[in-house]
């Protein structure tokens, strides 16, 4: 109960953060709430299920899509259903279809995707409609992307909870650790990471369509971006994508630290971010958080968690 | 030898520490030693080679010129004062790209902000530029909505036509070469399906139609192809004298490559981006001579061939001759608007690039309804240069060889 409290009291205390913050901390806000909504959402399915997906930015970029399509002939709740409403039917064929694959090969097909959609959605532009740039003129200031996004970080963690304490939550993590211990428990195996996959592709959906106003301008080579994906699994895996606050608080310091070295280091931005990547891997293969933990354990000689 | 004791370290590290909170405090006007200019460039991704050709080369190219030069007289300040840049990489993504420019405008308090590369860049970046009220000097953009823009964000300014001024200027060339029996009637057209491609094709396809070629090849090929065989294959049997690809830089190479290898070729061979690059020539080997595309310069402008001159000796590498011109003259325009109105009031420097005339690379310039609309919009290879053979406003420099040369067969 306490601990609800102080959420609800962090969340509207963080919805008056416009109020006094000027346009480049806003600015930073938006990018820190839109990667915390993604890398959360990825770590909803990925994290239990250890299926690394890699088809994020294929449903962000859907949802933007959806907003620069509809922006002028829906009002814009609406478009966002719709948005909402076309990841999961997406969501639900390629469930349907990949989610029997396992491993590399589970990878491979969801990288593979994100290159499909954005090659269906650049045919259907040059063929049918004959423009590939999409304008979005919505009067949505960054203030209001940013209470949107607030929002919905709110919900994805509390569906993130819930999905924690719940049995589909730990039939997923039976799944992860074992599929056919998983099916001998009786566990519908497709059913369950169909239902996960889902929810976390519909969350990524409305993240693209709510950012999608800030840039006015929308071609597949903008949203369909797959550097996004790599981002978004780097930052659940830094924080741990097995806790509830972990891909948050990978991608925190992750986006303020790409922040700064763009800032710094134009130059040598990538050479510096691949070095990081590797050493995250390395380092610290279970996360921030997990680390924290077993250093706390070791500094007060308990015994390391299993 | 001195060891380092842990209190030195501490107070350097504090000292440190304090010198870098300073640095970041904004310059006030008063003791200002310099004039900010702030941008953000792709210098990794998808659009870092196009940048690293026409963009960024230009913006150092200014800033050196201008530094060199002494710096710019703000006369109503009584200063005259050096240029200092303030950096960063958008990584070419707009998220990045539009969080750098609130970056620039409200933490590094820049005086002027130059824009990205590209069509994309520059309208995802229009309404920044809007709401800080900089001045877009958008030289990159191609785009037949910028009399819209200039309506909704009134200091951008866009500097290089719209797909129709393209389009329509090659078919009225061809138009001519027609009449003049050196073609016949059928046109072949291959387009990138991405901006560029789709956009100009939009424009060529009716614009040919209409003006009575017979269209009997027509379409588009995915962004990243790089077999054109197949094009290039099908095409040759279509006998036409006039093949058209509304391309981007590799595959303008390699469709060049490739017709060369298939021995076909046409009259008229016009290529879209890259045709204009330093490095065609390079690329194409003795086979650059007389092919055709997007964009041009004027051949006898000492104007141009000095500043020429000065890209090479400052970036390594000339400039392209189509957008690097135009960079620059946009440059010259935000210079000249600058001492004319004599202090850093971003308002009126505004209003003087929209009213006032420029002396530039490109000869005199003024915009019309914020648009540069003297443009060269078809170029073709002769002689090392790659002369403008048609403009909006004047004659073209040379006149067009057609048929171009045959292909020298390669090696």
């Amino acid at each position: 109960m306490m601990k609800l409290l102080a959420a609800l009291v962090a969340l509207a205390a963080l919805a008056f953060v416009p109020a006094f913050a000027g346009p480049y901390p806003l600015g930073l806000g938006i990018g820190i709430l839109g990667y915390g909504v993604l890398a959360t959402a990825w770590a909803m399915f990925s994290g239990p299920t250890r299926y690394i997906s890699l088809a994020t930015v294929a449903f962000f970029g859907l949802g933007a899509y959806t907003v620069a399509v509809l922006a002028d002939v829906l009002p814009y709740p609406l478009v966002l259903l719709v948005a909402a409403l076309v990841g999961l039917v997406v969501a639900l064929i390629v469930g349907l279809a990949t989610l029997r694959l396992a491993g590399i090969y589970f990878v491979i097909f969801t990288f593979g995707l994100t290159e499909l959609v954005r090659q269906l959605v650049t045919y259907y532009e040059v063929n049918v409609t004959r423009t590939l740039g999409r304008y979005v003129f919505l009067p949505i200031g960054p203030e209001h992307i940013y209470w949107q996004l607030l929002a919905l970080l709110a919900a994805t963690l509390a569906i993130a909870f819930w999905v924690s304490r719940s049995r589909i939550g730990l039939a997923l993590r039976v799944i992860g650790d074992d599929p056919d211990v998983a099916s001998h428990l009786g566990v519908r195996i497709t059913r369950t990471k169909l239902t996960l996959f889902s929810i976390s592709c519909v969350i990524m959906t409305l993240a693209g369509a709510i950012q999608a106003p800030r840039w006015t301008y929308i071609e597949p080579s903008i949203v369909f971006n797959p550097t996004t994906s790599f981002l978004v699994v780097i930052m659940a895996l830094l924080g741990g994508p097995n806790r509830l606050f972990g891909p948050l608080l990978g991608a925190i310091p992750l986006f303020l630290l790409f922040e700064w070295l763009s800032a710094n280091f134009p130059n040598h931005y990538s050479i510096i971010l691949g070095l990081l990547f590797i050493a995250i891997v390395f380092v610290l293969p279970n996360g921030v958080l997990a680390a924290g933990d077993s250093l706390w354990s070791r500094l007060t000689r308990k015994a390391v968690r299993p | 030898m001195t060891t380092l004791r842990r209190r030195t370290v501490l107070q350097g590290m504090g000292v440190s520490a304090l010198a870098t909170a300073l640095a970041g405090l904004p310059v006030l006007a008063q003791d200002r030693t310099a004039i900010r200019i702030g941008y953000a460039v792709p210098k990794t991704g998808a659009n870092a080679a196009g940048a690293g050709i026409s963009t960024i080369p230009n913006y150092l190219l200014w800033v050196d010129d201008v530094n060199k030069a002494g710096g710019l007289e703000l006369s109503k300040l009584g200063v005259t004062l050096p240029l200092e840049v303030v950096e960063y990489d958008d990584r070419s993504t707009t998220e990045e790209l539009v969080r750098a420019i609130e970056r620039l405008a409200t933490q590094d308090n820049v005086d002027f902000i130059l824009p990205s590369w590209g069509t994309g860049p520059n309208l995802a970046s229009g309404p920044t530029f809007d709401r800080f009220g900089y001045p877009q000097l958008a030289a990159t953009a191609v785009t037949d909505m910028a009399p819209d823009l200039v309506q909704r964000w009134k200091h951008s300014f866009w500097m290089l036509g719209g797909g129709h001024d393209y389009a329509n200027a090659l078919v009225a060339l061809l138009v001519k070469q027609r009449e003049a029996g050196a073609i016949n009637n059928k046109v072949a057209i291959a387009s990138v399906a991405d901006g560029f491609g789709i956009d100009l094709s939009k424009a060529a396809t009716p614009a040919f139609t209409e003006a009575g070629f017979e269209l009997v090849y027509d379409k588009t090929y995915p962004l990243g192809t790089s077999d054109f065989a197949p094009i290039i294959n099908e095409v040759s049997g279509l006998g036409v004298d006039t093949f058209v690809a509304f391309s981007y830089p590799p595959d303008t190479f390699a469709l060049t490559q490739q017709a060369v290898v298939a021995n076909f070729s046409p009259k008229v061979f016009y290529l879209g981006v890259g045709t204009a690059f330093p490095i065609y020539p390079n690329v194409a080997g003795p086979n650059h001579d007389g092919v055709m595309g997007v964009g041009g310069i004027d051949p006898d402008s000492e104007a141009l061939a000095a500043y020429f001159e000065r890209h090479t000796a400052l970036n390594g590498q000339a400039p392209d001759s189509w957008a690097s011109a135009i960079t620059y003259a946009s440059l010259e325009i935000l210079q000249q608007a600058i001492e004319r109105v004599g202090d850093l009031d971003r308002e009126a420097v505004a209003n003087e690039i929209s009213t006032g005339e420029f002396d530039t690379v490109i000869g005199k310039v003024k915009l019309v309804d914020n648009q540069l609309r003297a443009l060269w919009t078809v170029g073709q290879w002769q002689g090392g240069k790659f002369v403008g053979l048609a403009h909006t406003e004047r004659d073209g420099a040379r006149d067009p060889v057609v048929p171009k040369p045959a292909w020298v067969p390669a090696a």
